[in-house]
C-alpha cells in the first residue's frame, strides 16, 4: 500500500468541439454561473465518447473517462493506445500542464515529464546556458544542475559545441542534448512520450539504456508512452491500454501487446457487402496445422482468398504480407493475373496459396492484403490485421532445445560441416 | 486516514478560489532568475549596439517629445527643463508598459513551454517584471546623468524629500502593470480580441498618462478642465507625476490620490493573480 506513489481517481477530462466563438463566450457565462451558485458544472453532464471516426452532434467530448490506476514506487509503466485514445491527455494531466474536469491525483514525488524534448530550449542561447534553463524549467535547482554539469555534457556528445547557440545545432544534437538533461534530472517520476522516435540508432540504444538503468538501477517510476511496441516490451513491467478515453487492459505487457495488436478488426474470415463494383474479397482464411490457428512450425500453411469480380478485369494482382507481433513484415507473397491470364471475367474465386515448408520463427503473426491492377497501380482494396495466427516450436526441429520467442525472425535451413584440424 | 497526508500533492478536478502555493514558487526561485537572465542575455542578442539600445530608445523618444510638445506645442512644464520632464515620464511609463506587454503575452508566447512542462506559471510574469528592472535601472541612470547635467548648467532643480517613496512608488508601478497583464493575458488566451485591444490601447494610454504634459496643465487648460479626471483617476498618471515632483519638484504628489493608486494597484494585481492562476491550470486546452 505504502508502494504506492501516483495514483489517479476518476480522472475525467471534458472537450470542447470545434470552433471558440460566441457560442462559448455564451457556455462561459453559464459555467462561471453555476459555480458562483456552488452548484456543478451543467456542461460535465453532456459530452459524448471520445471516438474520432464516429459523427457527433454534441458540442463536448470526454477525452478521458474515468480513469483509474495506480503506479507503485519503481515500476515502469507503459501506456498504449490508438491515436486519439487519450494518451497524450492522460500524460498532460498527469505532469499536470493540464487540470483534469473531474477526479484526483495524488502523488508521493515530484512528476517531470519528457514531452517532445527540448521544450523552453531558448535557441539564442548556448548548449550550456540552455541546460540550465531547461534543467530548471524541469524543477531542477541550480547547484543540482551544475553538480552534473559534466555528465550531461557528456551523455549529450555535444561537447564541443556546448557554448554555441543552440540555433546552430542540428535537430539531432537538440534533442541529444535535451535528453541528456532531461536524463539527469532526479524526479520521482519521470514521464517519457515518444522521445526514442527521434535521434539516430546509436543514440536510441543510450537512451533505452538510460531508460532501464532510471528505472532498474536507480528505482525510479517511469510512465512510457509509446508506438514502438519493441521499447514497450523491452523496458516496462505493466501495462495499461486506453481505448476511447478509457482503460481497456491492465496488466502484463507482453499479453497486453498481444491483445492491442490483434484488437478487434482482426478476423480469420472476413465477409465484406459485395456492393462495391471494383474486385473485391469476400474472405480470407489461413489454415493452420493445428486447430485455433495455431501453427506448427515448418509444417504445411495455406491461405485461401475468395474475390469478387463484378465486371472483367485485367491485370489482377493479389498479394499479402505475414507480419510478426512487433509489427515487422515478414514475407510477402503475390500473384499476377498478367502471369496467368491476361483479363479475368466477371465472377467469384477463389485464389490459394500454400507454403509447403515455411520458415517463420515462432510467434504472433497476422496478414496484410492487397488488391490492386499490377498495371495502373489501381488499388481495389488493402486490408489490414487479419487472419492472425500462431507459430509454435514445440514437437518440431530438435525438442530437446528451449526455444524461445523473440530470438530470431526465421530459421534457414543450413549445411553444418565439421572437419577436425 | 494518516496516509492521506503523505502525499506531495494532489491535482484536484475542484479547485478552491486562492490556491497559490508559495512553498512551491520558492523552490522554483532558481528557474525565475534562469527566466530574467535569459530575457536579458536574449533581448539584444545579434545586435551592434546591444544594451545600448535601451539608451538610445527614451534618449530619441525624449528629444522628438521635446521637439512636438514643448517647442512646437509649448506645452509648460513649470521650472523644469523640458527634456529632464519628459525623459521622467518617460523612464517611468516604458517601465508600466513593459510590464504591461510582455505580462499581458504570457500565455501566448509561452504556448509552446506551458503546453509541455509544468512549473509555477506565476514565474514568468515575475521574471518579466524583473527583468524589465535592468532596463529601468539602466534608464534611470540616464536620467540621473541628465539630471547632473542640468544642474551643472544652473537649471533651479532639485530632488524632494518625499524622495524616500520612490522604492514604493516602483513597487506601485510594477504591481500595476502584472496585475493588468495577467488579468489580460489570462483573457488573451480565450477571446484574442483582447490583444488586438492591448497593441493599441497602451499607446492611447500614453496619451492621457501625463507622460508629456503635467496634469497642472490639464487642469488649468480653459477646455480641457471638465475632463481632468480622466487624467486624475488613471494611475500611471498620478505615478508618473509623483516621480516628477520628488525629483524635480515639479509635479503632483498628493497622499489621496496616491492612496488610491496604491488600493487600485493591489486589488487589480490580485484579482489578475486569481484570474491568472485559473487560467495556468486549463489555457492549453483554449489557446
Amino acid at each position: 500500500m505504502s508502494n504506492i506513489i501516483l495514483k489517479a481517481e476518476n480522472i475525467s477530462k471534458q472537450y470542447r468541439l470545434g470552433n471558440v466563438g460566441s457560442g462559448t463566450l455564451r457556455d462561459d457565462f453559464k459555467r462561471n454561473w453555476a459555480r458562483i451558485r456552488g452548484k456543478e458544472d451543467p456542461f460535465l453532464k453532456v459530452g459524448a465518447v471520445n471516438d474520432r471516426s464516429q459523427k457527433c452532434t454534441e458540442d463536448y467530448v470526454w477525452a478521458l473517462r474515468d480513469i483509474n490506476f495506480e503506479v507503485q514506487q519503481g515500476e515502469v509503466l507503459g501506456i498504449i493506445g490508438k491515436n486519439g485514445a487519450g494518451k497524450s491527455t492522460l500524460l498532460k494531466i498527469l505532469s499536470r500542464v493540464t487540470a483534469p474536469s473531474t477526479g484526483v491525483i495524488k502523488s508521493r514525488g515530484r512528476i517531470a515529464s519528457l514531452l517532445e524534448v527540448g521544450t523552453g530550449f531558448n535557441h539564442e542561447l548556448t548548449g550550456r546556458e540552455n541546460i540550465y534553463l531547461n534543467g530548471a524549467i524541469l524543477g531542477m535547482t541550480k547547484a543540482e544542475i551544475s553538480s552534473k554539469l559534466d555528465e550531461i555534457i557528456d551523455f549529450s556528445g555535444c561537447e564541443r559545441y556546448i557554448d554555441t547557440p543552440t540555433k546552430r545545432y542540428s535537430s539531432g544534437m537538440t534533442v541529444r542534448l535535451a535528453f541528456a538533461v532531461a536524463a539527469f534530472l532526479e524526479p520521482e517520476i519521470l514521464v517519457v512520450d515518444e522521445v526514442l522516435a527521434v535521434g539516430d540508432a546509436e543514440f536510441q540504444k543510450k537512451a533505452i539504456g538510460k531508460m532501464q538503468d532510471i528505472s532498474q538501477g536507480e528505482g525510479r517510476t517511469v510512465l512510457f508512452v509509446s508506438h514502438d511496441m519493441n521499447a514497450i516490451a523491452q523496458l516496462t513491467n505493466r501495462l495499461i491500454i486506453l481505448e476511447k478515453g478509457t482503460v481497456s487492459y491492465t496488466g502484463n505487457p507482453l499479453n497486453g501487446i498481444a491483445e492491442y495488436l490483434k484488437d478487434g478488426e482482426s478476423r480469420n474470415l472476413l465477409s465484406f457487402n459485395a456492393t462495391s463494383l471494383k474486385p473485391h474479397l469476400k474472405s480470407a482464411v489461413v489454415k493452420t496445422s493445428l486447430a485455433n490457428n495455431v501453427h506448427l512450425f515448418g509444417e504445411e500453411l495455406t491461405f485461401e482468398f475468395s474475390i469478387v469480380c463484378p465486371s472483367d478485369v485485367d491485370n489482377l494482382a493479389l498479394s499479402f504480407q505475414i507480419i510478426n507481433g512487433r509489427d515487422i513484415p515478414i514475407t510477402h507473397s503475390w500473384i499476377f493475373d498478367a502471369d496467368n491470364e491476361k483479363s479475368r471475367k466477371a465472377g467469384d474465386y477463389i485464389m490459394k496459396c500454400v507454403f509447403p515448408n515455411p520458415k517463420i520463427y515462432m510467434g504472433n503473426y497476422y496478414i496484410k492484403i492487397f488488391l490492386s491492377n499490377s498495371l495502373t497501380k489501381e488499388k481495389f482494396q488493402e486490408v489490414e490485421a487479419i487472419c492472425d495466427f500462431k507459430v509454435k516450436m514445440f514437437n518440431t526441429k530438435r525438442t530437446d532445445y528451449s526455444w524461445k520467442e523473440g530470438t530470431c525472425v526465421y530459421l534457414e535451413d543450413a549445411n553444418w560441416k565439421i572437419r577436425s584440424l | 486516514m494518516k496516509d492521506q497526508d503523505e502525499w506531495l500533492y494532489e491535482i484536484n478536478a475542484k479547485q478552491p478560489l486562492i490556491d497559490i502555493d508559495f512553498k512551491e514558487i520558492w523552490r522554483y526561485r532558481d528557474l525565475l532568475y534562469l527566466f530574467v537572465r535569459r530575457d536579458i542575455i536574449s533581448a539584444y542578442k545579434q545586435t551592434i549596439l546591444g544594451p545600448l539600445w535601451y539608451l538610445i530608445q527614451p534618449l530619441f523618444t525624449g528629444i522628438i517629445f521635446t521637439l512636438v510638445f514643448n517647442n512646437i506645442a509649448s506645452i509648460s512644464t513649470g521650472g523644469a527643463p523640458p527634456f529632464l520632464f519628459n525623459l521622467a515620464g518617460i523612464t517611468m511609463w516604458s517601465y508600466f508598459a513593459q510590464c504591461l506587454n510582455n505580462t499581458s503575452n504570457t500565455f501566448a508566447s509561452n504556448a509552446g513551454l506551458f503546453s509541455k512542462v509544468y512549473f509555477p506559471r506565476i514565474i514568468s510574469p515575475m521574471s518579466q517584471a524583473i527583468s524589465a528592472l535592468f532596463k529601468l535601472s539602466i534608464q534611470l541612470f540616464i536620467f540621473a546623468c541628465f539630471y547632473m547635467y542640468f544642474v551643472v548648467k544652473g537649471s533651479e532643480i532639485q530632488p524632494n524629500s518625499t524622495l524616500w517613496f520612490f522604492p514604493v512608488l516602483l513597487l506601485i508601478v510594477a504591481v500595476l502593470g502584472l496585475g493588468a497583464g495577467m488579468l489580460i493575458s489570462s483573457l488573451t488566451t480565450k477571446y484574442r480580441d483582447f490583444r488586438i485591444l492591448i497593441g493599441f490601447a497602451t499607446t492611447l494610454l500614453m496619451y492621457i498618462s501625463a507622460v508629456m504634459y503635467p496634469i497642472s496643465e490639464v487642469r488649468n487648460s480653459a477646455t480641457l478642465a471638465e475632463y481632468t479626471w480622466v487624467v486624475e483617476l488613471n494611475p500611471i498618471a498620478i505615478l508618473i507625476e509623483a516621480f516628477r515632483y520628488m525629483t524635480l519638484s515639479e509635479g503632483l504628489f498628493e497622499w489621496p490620490l496616491l492612496t488610491y493608486c496604491s488600493v487600485l494597484s493591489l486589488v487589480l494585481f490580485f484579482v489578475g493573480l486569481i484570474v491568472f492562476n485559473r487560467t495556468g491550470k486549463n489555457f492549453i486546452d483554449t489557446i
